[in-house]
């Protein structure tokens, strides 16, 4: 009974923390394109049916109460069962990623408690599978819509997004796994607990797990530079072109939960969660104030990855799809193996060898030359797209006319 | 034209080194303008607190004016040369025997349609007596359509409104001579 309603408790505040998070990241995002774009950005609605603005802050109210007012309009052409589906299917499999977003162990002082673990499933041994699990099951979610809406556009935008979402997959699951053999677990709490106990994050030590695993989370989260699934310009709006309304709302804020989840991820397993050194101390249960703490850095590191996403999508230019397709299996895949085999010889032969601090400092220093190493030999290689420039040269219908020509 | 034609280019796709190759400088150059364009100054104007800097306000197509002379009353002797040049036809004039002696007519109806008006600036040029005006008022705005059409009362108030910051035109000039 009690653990029903901490569960219920948990799932209350994630869902409503992680909603509220979604529409104030879009204002941000907003904010943050304009300030790139030299603009100001939406800083004008604040409290309804006064003149009070706090910079903006009442956007996000007026930007939902929109999209709920607004006609919800079916098109005759689409298979309706299926249309209604699939917004459904990719914000339910966007949301209960969250269930495994572990915030640290609280312990209330209050005699015959039990430490209370700030995740909605606790002790899920499973953890990083189910993360992936759960959202590779959005791939279903812009299928459906796509292929529903009964469209040339949303049907070449979810073509494209079920490729690349397939296709990022196994990069993001490589860039774990070497975490996964150096952590010695599958949760992730567990995870996030080792990096605080050696107090080295695992960016450190694998910087070409992180770079694999960013470069994966980016295309996973339908980011730009991969945002090919909608591009605007040439698919009007991708697998969401028929979609309106609040329906409309729930892929947009789906994808932007993704974003959030790739955010939290990084977080968790490259930049050591909760931990801080010298200001969150390294044991499993804190007490309240250390927990709030533990909270706040967590947040704070999030807000960090979160801004990075922002800024890199008015950095760089989007890549074309041969280019995306390769640069997941010509390049991410193998930088991928390359970490994994790394990390498995360095846990048969390197780190017996060492104790102490000199184990973690070789470790970051074989993890770096990796990356290196690795970074080069790709330039070097050099697998990029191919050529299709014209040349000057004998053109095919010119030798197909020279051949009918001759006898 | 055939692909040996002498008249056509062929460009070649420019060779990358291996700085160029490994994507760094890339990766480094796009996100230094981004954080660059981050910070810098914002070129929006937060209208209506604050307003565009024009250059030249005498010089901008915005919203008429009827102009009055020393003793206060309306310029315009209705000559119709302003509503026969208008390409838009949103002027209308009324004429009517002018009740003072220095002229023969008066306009005693002047109305012109600011949704219908293009702010070309014709009627300004055609004016003989430098009645009519375009002011740099360009935020113009009514909640209906009959509200938009200015009349002679409403063109007036224009003029009272901006004539200390734009004088007329003939003013301009009696001020400018001397110099």
């Amino acid at each position: 009974m009690w653990i029903l309603l901490e569960a219920l408790i948990k799932i209350t505040v994630v869902i409503g923390g992680v909603m509220t998070a979604a529409a104030y990241l879009v204002l941000l995002e907003r904010r943050v394109a304009a300030w790139v774009q030299d603009r100001r950005g939406p800083n004008r609605v604040g409290i309804p049916l006064t003149k009070i603005r706090i910079f903006g802050l009442g956007q996000p109210i007026a930007d939902g109460v929109k999209f709920i007012f607004k006609e919800e309009f079916i098109p005759g052409h689409v298979n309706r069962w299926l249309y209604v589906l699939a917004p459904m299917v990719m914000f339910v499999a966007a949301i209960v990623l969250f269930a495994a977003v572990p915030f640290g162990h609280v312990d209330l002082g209050i005699d015959g408690w039990e430490p209370i673990a700030l995740v909605v499933m606790p002790g899920l041994d499973v953890g990083i599978v189910y993360v992936f699990a759960v959202s590779s099951i959005a791939v279903y979610g812009v299928l459906l819509g796509s292929w529903a809406s009964n469209n040339k556009y949303a049907f070449l935008g979810g073509l494209r997004s079920a490729a690349q979402l397939i296709s990022y997959e196994i990069p993001l699951g490589l860039g774990i796994l070497g975490i996964v053999l150096v952590s010695g677990t599958l949760r992730i709490d567990g995870i996030v607990q080792a990096q605080a106990e050696s107090g080295v994050w695992n960016v450190f030590t694998q910087p070409l797990g992180f770079v694999v695993f960013l470069v994966a989370a980016f295309a996973e989260a339908g980011r730009l530079p991969f945002d090919l699934a909608e591009t605007e310009q040439e698919l009007v709006g991708g697998f969401h072109t028929e979609y309106s309304g609040i329906k409309l709302m729930m892929f947009l804020v789906a994808e932007y939960l993704h974003m959030i989840a790739a955010s939290f991820l990084i977080v968790l397993l490259f930049f050591g969660g909760w931990h801080f050194w010298g200001l969150t101390g390294s044991e499993p249960v804190a007490g309240i104030g250390l927990a709030l703490l533990r909270i706040l850095v967590l947040l704070a590191k999030f807000m960090l990855v979160v801004l990075f996403f922002m800024v890199a999508r008015w950095s760089w230019p989007r890549f074309r799809f041969d280019q995306l397709m390769d640069l997941a299996w010509k390049v991410m895949l193998p930088l991928g193996l390359v970490n994994l085999v790394g990390i498995a010889f360095w846990i048969e032969y390197g780190r017996p060898q060492f104790t102490g601090a000199a184990e973690w400092i070789v470790m970051a220093i074989c993890g770096w030359v990796l990356l290196f190493l690795s970074w080069l030999v790709t330039t070097l290689v050099s697998p990029s797209a191919p050529d299709n420039r014209p040349r000057l040269g004998p053109v095919a219908a010119d030798l197909d006319a020279k051949e009918a020509a001759s006898p | 034209m055939k692909p040996d034609d002498k008249n056509i280019k062929w460009a070649e796709e420019p060779k990358l080194g291996l700085a160029g190759k490994s994507y760094l400088p890339l990766i480094a150059g796009g996100i230094t303008t981004t954080l660059k364009h981050l910070v810098s100054p914002k070129t929006t104007v937060q209208t209506p607190e604050e307003r565009h800097e024009m250059a030249d306000p005498l010089g901008y197509r915005g919203v008429h004016r009827l102009n009055r002379d020393e003793q206060g009353r309306v310029k315009c002797v209705a000559c119709f040369l302003c509503s026969t040049a208008c390409p838009a036809h949103c002027i209308d004039i009324v004429a009517a025997e002018s009740p003072w002696p220095d002229r023969e007519k008066y306009p005693q109806s002047f109305s012109i349609d600011e949704l219908r008006c293009i702010f070309c600036g014709m009627c300004e040029e055609a004016c003989p007596v430098d009645a009519i005006e375009l002011t740099s008022l360009y935020d113009l705005a009514g909640k209906s359509r009959e509200e938009m059409i200015f009349d002679k009362e409403k063109l007036l108030s224009v003029y009272d409104q901006t004539k200390d910051a734009e004088p007329m035109r003939t003013v301009r000039e009696q001020t400018e001579k001397p110099s």
